[in-house]
């Protein structure tokens, strides 16, 4: 429809010049501003993973010289790290560090941690970025589905399913869709991202198999890595479904009995459009809430899941890690997954004020 | 006069743990192009009457009626989509609270537009030609500019001139107002309601005034209906509500306060004078 909101009133052709340029100096501010609360809530990310790794008992200088060094050696290789400088210098350092791509090395597989997240992030990335796909292209419908027949068998029947998401465990679900799918039907591919004689064949890129083997133009690793994906996406995908599917349905639930769900069936709109335009469409932005806290929740890595489907993902690799008393591996992975909840956040945010007329 | 509302015996029940509770109790009335007001407490029955017209009693509460002809339509055997052609475009509803009533996401231009093209296939310009008229005609100044406001953009007395806007656009047979102005402030509650009785007027519909204030009701309506607890216990010409006999149009009465006030302390209401209800 054609009325769309103004925000600044009709004025002279003159004054609409100056209007304009303020406008672009608003939109500048606002980017400067955005990118400000980024920077600043990075920084706290940082001071919060840099007091971690000061408070627990795990002593790094011990961890990289061994428990049978000379006290002298200790000391060699505590100065060398810098420990023995003020925190405040060490805090300097490692923000230093951290800017500069370094994150140190990790004691149990002897790779700069850098490098190491730039492998197993990207595994996890694609699992859950698939996972979470599934999970709103189903969940959402099914919330709405059930609102709308609030009471009814199919509202039943998708409650349940809800149910089963919550309470199923994970590993269990893993590992009957791999005995059914993988060793029983053989319709999709097995444990790992690959069959182990694509391995290594496409160069990494981005690092997300299905966007590599595009680029290298191999449609045969693309589907390989597509029939490896869709079970353990599907899992995950199955209980952020749960989840999703739950809260829609309450919103929706509450959004059914306002007023103006009421005034659109008086004006004689059909059901349809009741539903979708003057009941789903303020909801958008709880429901990103929930879509956004579900997928950083999903890009933390799900151990269980991994560790079934022997996927190398970060979930993996930060539980190795602190089980080694890993530590640059430890601060590298929470760093990344606190940096994904900060990023994750802010587009919610961005998309709020899009959906929104009232949060602009 | 012709009759354009015809109810007979109307119930409105919702189940409740100790069987069905009627909210409407069997209640007759009759319209024609009129302004016929009804008023009663809360919980009298009278938004329920409203708004059964219309259909839009969802399960599990039940509608049940001897008669109710619309225009010579039998609203009982109407359909769910036959409901949706009579929704808006012949019967309309102004609901209480423009805060609530009006779907915060949607701009007033697309609210109102949306009432004219649900019902009839329009060219975009004369779609916004005339809700950008329909705007001119609840008075409201720089009608193009509030089309493209949200509803939390807009005052309340604004808010419920848009509503009434976006109910007439279709241009019904039949408007149910329903506590219009009971969100409004005192000062433009006269004002929204002398624009639903101009427009009402001048295009000759019927008018459903639903009220708590009698006075109010009085002044805009032609006739009167009282409820309590789900009946009507008194039916008159609005100018004869002085002669009203029924104990508890009388116990109302009594109980409004005048200019030169003497009382110290105005009446309760009586209930045991009409026991039963």
């Amino acid at each position: 429809m054609s009325f769309e909101p103004q925000t600044e009133p009709v004025g002279a052709a003159g004054a609409s010049a100056t209007l304009g340029r303020r406008r672009v100096l608003r939109g500048l501010g606002g980017i400067a501003g955005f990118i400000v609360t980024i920077a600043l809530t990075f920084l706290g990310l940082l001071a919060i993973t840099f007091f971690i790794g000061r408070v627990i008992p795990i002593d790094p200088v011990l961890s990289v010289v061994g428990d049978r060094a000379t006290a002298a050696v200790y000391e060699a290789a505590r100065v060398a790290m810098g420990l023995d400088q003020p925190l405040p210098v060490q805090f300097a350092n490692y923000v230093a560090d951290v800017l500069s791509g370094d994150l140190g090395r990790s004691v149990s597989t002897g790779r700069p941690v850098i490098q190491d997240l730039s492998r197993f992030f990207p595994a996890t990335l694609e699992m859950a970025t698939i996972g979470i796909l599934i999970g709103v292209a189903l969940g959402v419908p099914m919330g709405v589905t059930a609102a709308s027949r609030q009471g009814s068998w199919t509202d039943q029947v998708i409650r349940v399913v809800g149910l089963l998401g919550y309470s199923v465990p994970a590993f269990w679900l893993g590992l009957v869709g791999l005995a059914v799918f993988y060793a029983r039907l053989r319709w999709v591919g097995g444990p790992g991202r690959l069959d182990i004689f694509y391995d290594g064949l496409v160069p990494p890129v981005t690092g997300l198999i299905l966007v590599d083997s595009l680029i290298a133009g191999d449609i045969d690793i693309f589907w390989n890595a597509v029939t490896h994906l869709v079970l353990p996406a599907s899992v995950l995908g199955f209980f952020s479904l749960a989840y999703i599917a739950r809260m829609t349905r309450s919103f929706m639930l509450d959004q059914l009995s306002q007023e103006y769900v009421t005034t659109a069936r008086v004006k004689g709109v059909p059901e349809r459009l009741v539903i979708w335009r003057h009941a789903f469409n303020p909801i958008r932005v709880p429901l990103i809430t929930v879509i956004g806290l579900s997928y950083a929740g999903l890009l933390e890595g799900s151990v269980m899941i991994e560790t079934v489907f022997s996927w190398p993902g970060i979930g993996n690799y930060l539980t190795t890690a602190l089980l080694n008393a890993d530590m640059n591996a430890v601060l590298g992975a929470t760093l990344v997954i606190g940096a994904v909840f900060i990023f994750i956040n802010k587009i919610s945010d961005v998309l709020y004020r899009v959906l929104d007329p009232r949060a602009r | 006069m012709a009759r354009l509302l015809d109810i007979e015996n109307l119930t409105v029940s919702f189940p409740t743990p100790r069987g069905r509770a009627e909210v409407v109790k069997g209640i007759s009335f009759t319209l024609g192009r009129e302004r016929l007001g009804i008023v009663g407490e809360s919980g009298s029955g009278k938004s329920m009457t409203g708004r059964s017209i219309l259909k839009l009693i969802r399960p599990p509460g039940r509608v049940t009626a001897d008669r109710m002809t619309f225009d010579g339509i039998d609203l009982t055997t109407q359909s769910e989509r036959d409901m949706r052609d009579i929704r808006g475009a012949r019967i309309s509803m102004v609901m209480q609270d423009p805060k609530f009533s009006l779907n915060p996401v949607m701009t007033v231009g697309e609210q109102i537009a949306e009432a004219l093209v649900t019902h009839k296939k329009l060219p975009r310009r004369e779609i916004d030609e005339r809700v950008i008229a329909m705007l001119e005609a609840v008075r409201i100044d720089d009608p193009a500019r509030v089309a493209g406001l949200y509803p939390h953009e807009v005052s309340g007395g604004m808010g419920q001139r848009v509503m009434i806007a976006m109910m007439l656009i279709p241009e019904p047979d039949l408007l149910i107002a329903d506590e219009p102005t009971s969100a409004l402030d005192v000062s433009v509650q006269a004002q929204v309601l002398d624009i639903i009785d101009d427009l009402v007027r001048d295009k000759g519909m019927g008018l459903i005034l639903i009220s708590h204030d009698l006075n109010l009701v009085s002044r805009y309506c032609d006739r009167i209906l009282v409820m309590n607890a789900g009946t009507i216990v008194e039916e008159c010409a609005a100018g004869q509500l002085e002669n009203a006999t029924h104990p508890y149009t009388r116990g109302l009465l009594a109980a409004m306060p005048t200019i030169d006030e003497a009382r110290e302390e105005l009446p309760v209401l009586d209930r045991t004078l009409w026991a039963g209800t």
